[in-house]
């Protein structure tokens, strides 16, 4: 039996050497230079040689482990199932420790600079990833183009703000507003597709949008996109060094020394407080009528329409709402960075975060923040491994699918039982 | 009159590329109901492959239609390693499992195939000098010349002949047989002693080898690629495929022609800035108002 296994696993690794040459081979070992204006081919053997080898002895342990798991099937435990299973029983004691350690971050002493500023970018992952759960999660609806809501909510904020004045406070609601406007007005004509035609479709509209705010230039000035978006300010005290004449500034107003990291810090607590709202806003909404409805149209869209629950009202609500925490994210995006292009709203960052409420275990808050920090931690991981980290980062993706088809949490609790152990 | 006839060759010839990779998408979906995200890569790869043989073999000085024809068939080959790979990865553990997880799968894969021909080939444009150059010109005397280059000729008569091939293929032989079985009904087939996994596989070796011609035909006709063509590509031709109604082959070369012509009149027309809103624009139109596209059977949902 042993023997055969080896010479099995030896064709199967010798066919997988061949297979391996075949595609890397090409692509890997003919690499296309630019010299002098024409296009020559350098070979990289070397590299193909270490890549095939690795995929044949790769495959051939892997042969032989599976032979032997397969063996003693039937004990199977995973370490996701534990993860879910621990969180079940202790969830409301890890998600008030969790909250209490993101307040007091910013305080934390190795918090310098480089912690913050992944902290506001996982944050505002986070709360994208929260708002676009209300939409997959809970209505069962794949969007692949949430960041045209992103967009939306960037540009009309940083429109609003630039031409008009007008201050942070005002501009998020209103920025708000449009991107849930936006939600409406694209969801009207594309909820009544089925799955994956409505994920071909949102993605059209995403692109569609971002060839709009490309090529209209008298409003977005096109590729060169919008700068000198104003900074948000603590309860009007801006965040400046040399205020003008007579403005009162955050730190003369507490009597602090001037440090870049006041702006930082308060921003963080900014997206922060817009995330809790996002998902205290979901944990409510879930017990409410509309919210059940949602989960109920997700499970089974015949038994709604039978039971009178008017589909296409029902999912119109959740593509705003959801679009509605987008836009909030976006108007915080715009403000953070004072400036935005198209360039910031490409396909790949909805696929960023369908992917982290995804492979979180769709309708998951808590899916959302451990993928998050998975996710947007590897890809800051392979930081200096530039053209890596989104090879990365898909391999991730096809991996957690292929082992944990329902995401990493994938044990849905039901919102609503009959009786006490229903 | 003239400018008609010429945007109407462009945009037969761009159709015919864009048919070819819709073929792909149609096959699968028909197969095992699933959009194949990567499919747009796959044909972007195989744009790659081609770029690389016609650099190689622009050293050794082989006569041209040798040369095509090897390309071609070294495109076909290689890409469709790729396509059954993707496969044997991504989609195959997952045949299964929930809707969505295929889709986020494919999406998965997609970056992948993407971000590592940018690692491997670099992420600037690629330019390739012509292959085929000259052409027939009509109407001399008029204002505006109207071309049809050899190239496009050479274009439409590869997609014709392959299609013949394809359309023999499937109607004809016992894996086309099997393959149209399986999309009927896959356990039934399973149990008449049909290797459906093996079914499966060939069909995305078909529908990749397909892409990685459109590939070819694309790094000659536009002479410029970089990683990310797959994607609009991609794109357009799943509209296509919807548009010929999806699982419908003849359905699918038909939807690619129209998708070609309806990009080349508005570019030509209208704006060349928004020609990617007219493909995007057709697909909701369509999906929304004839969700069978012309040749597709009607969706009927059980209770």
């Amino acid at each position: 039996m042993g023997k055969d296994l080896i010479q099995k696993s030896l064709k199967d690794s010798l066919f997988t050497g061949i297979i391996a040459l075949a595609l890397f081979g090409p692509i890997v070992g003919l690499r296309t230079v630019a010299k002098n204006e024409v296009l020559v081919v350098e070979p990289k053997w070397f590299v193909v040689l270490l890549i095939v080898a690795f995929c044949a002895v790769g495959r051939f342990f892997i042969n032989i482990y599976t032979y032997k798991k397969e063996k003693r099937r039937g004990e199977s435990s995973s370490l996701g199932k534990a993860i879910s299973n621990f969180l079940d029983e202790k969830g409301a004691q890890i998600a008030i420790a969790a909250i209490a350690f993101s307040i007091i971050f910013p305080f934390m002493p190795f918090a310098d600079r480089y912690w913050m500023d992944i902290a506001i970018m996982m944050m505002t992952y986070i709360m994208l990833g929260w708002g676009l759960n209300i939409v997959i999660g809970l209505a069962g609806l794949l969007d692949l183009g949430y960041v045209a809501f992103y967009a939306v909510g960037a540009y009309s904020y940083a429109l609003f703000a630039i031409h008009f004045g007008w201050s942070f406070w005002i501009c998020l609601p209103i920025a708000g507003l449009f991107a849930g406007m936006f939600g409406i007005l694209l969801g009207f004509p594309v909820l009544r597709l089925r799955g994956d035609y409505l994920a071909i479709v949102t993605l059209a509209f995403g692109e569609m949008i971002r060839i709009l705010l490309l090529n209209w230039y008298e409003l977005t000035k096109g590729p060169d996109g919008l700068t000198g978006i104003p900074r948000p300010s603590f309860f009007g005290l801006p965040f400046k060094r040399y205020p003008d004449e007579g403005v009162e500034t955050f730190h003369t107003f507490f009597g602090l020394e001037y440090d870049p990291m006041q702006r930082i810090i308060f921003l963080y607590y900014l997206i922060l407080i817009l995330a809790l709202i996002t998902n205290a806003f979901t944990i409510k909404i879930r017990r409410l009528p509309v919210g059940r409805a949602w989960e109920a149209l997700r499970e089974d869209e015949i038994a709604c329409k039978s039971l009178g629950v008017n589909p296409r009202n029902t999912k119109l609500t959740a593509f705003a709402v959801g679009a509605m925490f987008g836009g909030f994210a976006g108007s915080f995006f715009a403000t953070r960075q004072a400036f935005i292009s198209p360039e910031s709203f490409t396909f790949i960052e909805s696929a960023i975060i369908v992917a982290i409420v995804v492979l979180g275990g769709m309708g998951s808050q808590t899916g959302v923040v451990l993928s998050t920090i998975f996710l947007i931690g590897l890809i800051e991981v392979f930081r200096d491994f530039e053209s890596y980290r989104m090879v990365a980062f898909g391999g991730a993706m096809v991996l957690i699918m292929v082992f944990r088809p329902r995401g990493i949490l994938a044990k849905r609790k039901p919102t609503i039982t009959m009786g006490k152990h229903g | 009159m003239e400018y008609f006839l010429q945007q109407l060759i462009n945009g037969i010839t761009l159709g015919s590329v864009y048919g070819l990779i819709a073929i792909g998408y149609t096959m699968v979906y028909g197969i095992i109901g699933m959009i194949n995200f990567a499919h747009g890569d796959i044909f972007m790869v195989g744009a790659f492959v081609a770029l690389i043989s016609f650099i190689l073999f622009a050293l050794t000085g082989i006569s041209l239609p040798i040369v095509l024809i090897l390309v071609l068939l070294i495109a076909m080959v290689f890409t469709a390693c790729y396509g059954w790979t993707v496969e044997k990865l991504a989609y195959k553990p997952l045949r299964k499992s929930f809707r969505l997880a295929p889709l986020i799968s494919a999406l998965g894969m997609s970056i992948v195939l993407q971000n590592y021909v940018q690692a491997a080939q670099g992420a600037r444009i690629k330019t390739l000098q012509p292959v085929i150059q000259g052409g027939f010109n009509f109407f001399k005397e008029s204002d505006f010349v109207v071309t049809l280059s050899y190239l496009q000729i050479f274009i439409v008569l590869v997609t014709i002949v392959l299609m013949a091939i394809f359309t023999l293929l499937i109607t004809r032989t016992d894996l086309g047989r099997a393959q149209r079985a399986c999309e009927q009904d896959r356990t039934m087939t399973a149990l008449m002693g049909i290797n459906v996994d093996r079914t499966i596989s060939m069909t995305f070796i078909i529908g990749s080898s397909l892409a990685s011609v459109a590939g070819v035909m694309f790094v000659m006709y536009y002479g410029v690629i970089d990683f990310y063509i797959g994607f609009l590509a991609g794109i357009k031709a799943f509209t296509a495929a919807v548009l010929g109604g999806i699982g419908s082959i003849p359905g699918a070369m038909l939807g690619g022609l129209l998708i070609g012509l309806i990009e080349t009149f508005w570019s030509g027309y209208i704006s060349i800035e928004y020609k990617d809103i007219a493909a995007f624009t057709t697909l909701v139109i369509v999906l929304i108002f004839f969700p069978t596209g012309f040749l597709g059977k009607p969706d009927i949902e059980k209770v």
